[in-house]
């Protein structure tokens, strides 16, 4: 299996092989992620980081990724800084940041950009974002989080919160799918998951249960995983007030669950988990922000022949 | 058959010379047919259109387009919105080829993805793409670059 210039777009190019062995990279590398162990595998190699899009955890953890391993960084910077304000397209700006870099990370407000990026460039794409679509990097941190701190074989996952629009819980489905979990859906009928996806799990045999509460779940599970829920969505503030209650997790309501339990959540957090929860042994969302940086060096250091 | 039958039968089947008959369309896309063919604006040729026709699978649409054989091309955009229809080639008033219509399994510059915030729908220099698939006698396209699905109206978005 070579990873060797794989542009990274969508889960859905990854086998249940392929993902293992890249969290099994991740838990190798991530001594070094913890400072604990020095590397420099990638000296020598320059990652060009192009956000168009706001983002602090995933644009940080990959430029630490990329310094932990010994490589630089080179940023475009501002959007409005660069020649793209000045109307260069997508297509020409990826040409010309391949000349300068190894590979390139990429965040984009609109669907389909990465995959776009990776017809024009030489050298590899890791997607960071493409607007409603895709998020691959991390999918493979909120896999990385539950290896780490619960099981993927035989998990019970409940994933709570905004189902419809969130991209980090639909690419989260599949990958989960091949694992076999058991997948409990949290979300106001507003913001189920959409029909095809849950149809699509069922048809790989998952079993999936839909509820409107947390509490319905919550004693029978190993994660349950909290997304944003946009006060945009509602049109009436009487309705998101009452939506965002029924979502809220707080230590009351983990007196119910499983002693292991974790509660994960790809931040940032508005008010679905009760600040409270921060101390208590189920809290597990800053280690799953911290688990994006052994995850991304391991994709670096793969796409970039650094490892095998 | 009376004169009045008579007279509906031969406008509905009145033979060309030379040209098409694009028959087995599906109820309700001849025109779409045309807009894939730029027929009106394209030609001065006499075009003859049958709608909702009766035909032994319920109803069908049949085109018939006069001193004009059509290219590949136009072929395989009707195969998307008539994936049933036969291309009859129409020469000295014999059907001199019969051809059913191939859907390709990807398919460039011929739809436009429906989401407005598709990258295929910016200034970027790249045509639309689509994977073709089939669902019974749906068919179905999947953008390449953003994965939204078009299938029951794919005639509304030819390029």
């Amino acid at each position: 299996m070579s990873f060797k210039d794989l542009h990274i777009i969508s889960m859905k190019s990854f086998s249940r092989d392929m993902i293992d062995h890249v969290l099994n990279t991740a838990e190798m590398l991530e001594p070094i992620a913890r400072d604990k162990a020095k590397s420099d595998i990638l000296k020598g190699k320059v990652l060009g980081v192009m956000f168009f899009e706001p983002s602090t955890r995933t644009r940080m953890s990959f430029e630490t990724a990329m310094m932990r391993l010994g490589g630089d960084v080179l940023s475009l910077g501002s959007v409005d800084a660069s020649s793209i304000a000045k109307g260069e397209t997508l297509a020409d700006t990826i040409r010309v940041v391949d000349g300068y870099a190894n590979a390139i990370v990429l965040r984009h407000n609109k669907e389909g950009a990465a995959q776009l990026a990776s017809e024009f460039s030489s050298v590899p794409i890791l997607n960071a974002g493409d607007g409603a679509g895709h998020h691959p990097t991390q999918t493979f941190l909120d896999l990385y989080t539950i290896r780490r701190e619960s099981h993927l074989d035989g998990l019970k996952i409940a994933l709570a919160g905004d189902l419809k629009y969130g991209r980090t819980v639909h690419s989260l489905c599949y990958a989960l799918s091949l694992y076999g979990a058991e997948i409990t859906l949290i979300s106001p009928k507003e913001l189920r998951l959409p029909a095809e996806i849950i149809e699509d799990l069922k048809s790989r045999n998952i079993k999936v249960t839909e509820t409107e509460s947390i509490e319905d779940a919550i004693e029978d599970i190993d994660v349950l995983y909290a997304t944003r829920v946009q006060k945009e969505r509602f049109p009436d503030p009487a309705e998101y007030r009452k939506v965002a209650n029924s979502l809220l997790i707080t230590p009351e309501l983990l007196e119910k669950a499983k002693p292991e339990l974790k509660v994960m959540h790809p931040l940032p957090r508005t008010n679905e988990i009760d600040p409270r929860v921060d101390n208590t042994k189920h809290a597990c969302y800053f280690k799953q922000s911290f688990y994006g940086v052994p995850i991304r060096m391991a994709l670096l250091a793969l796409v970039m022949g650094a490892l095998e | 058959m009376s004169s009045e039958d008579q007279q509906i039968r031969e406008i509905r089947v009145h033979p060309i010379e030379n040209g098409t008959v694009i028959d087995h369309i599906n109820a309700g896309q001849a025109l779409n047919v045309l807009k894939i063919l730029k027929i009106p604006s394209s030609s001065s040729r006499v075009v003859s259109v049958l709608i909702n026709a009766p035909s032994v699978h319920g109803r069908k649409d049949v085109v018939k387009i006069e001193g004009r054989e059509l290219n590949v091309e136009e072929v395989d955009k009707i195969a998307l919105i008539a994936p049933n229809a036969t291309i009859n080639i129409i020469r000295d008033f014999e059907v001199s080829e019969k051809d059913i219509v191939h859907i390709h399994s990807q398919i460039e510059g011929v739809v436009r993805c429906i989401n407005p915030n598709c990258i295929s729908n910016s200034n970027e220099p790249v045509t639309s793409k689509f994977a073709v698939s089939s669902n019974g006698r749906r068919t179905i396209l999947r953008c390449s670059y953003c994965e939204r699905i078009i299938s029951d109206d794919i005639g509304e978005h030819l390029l």
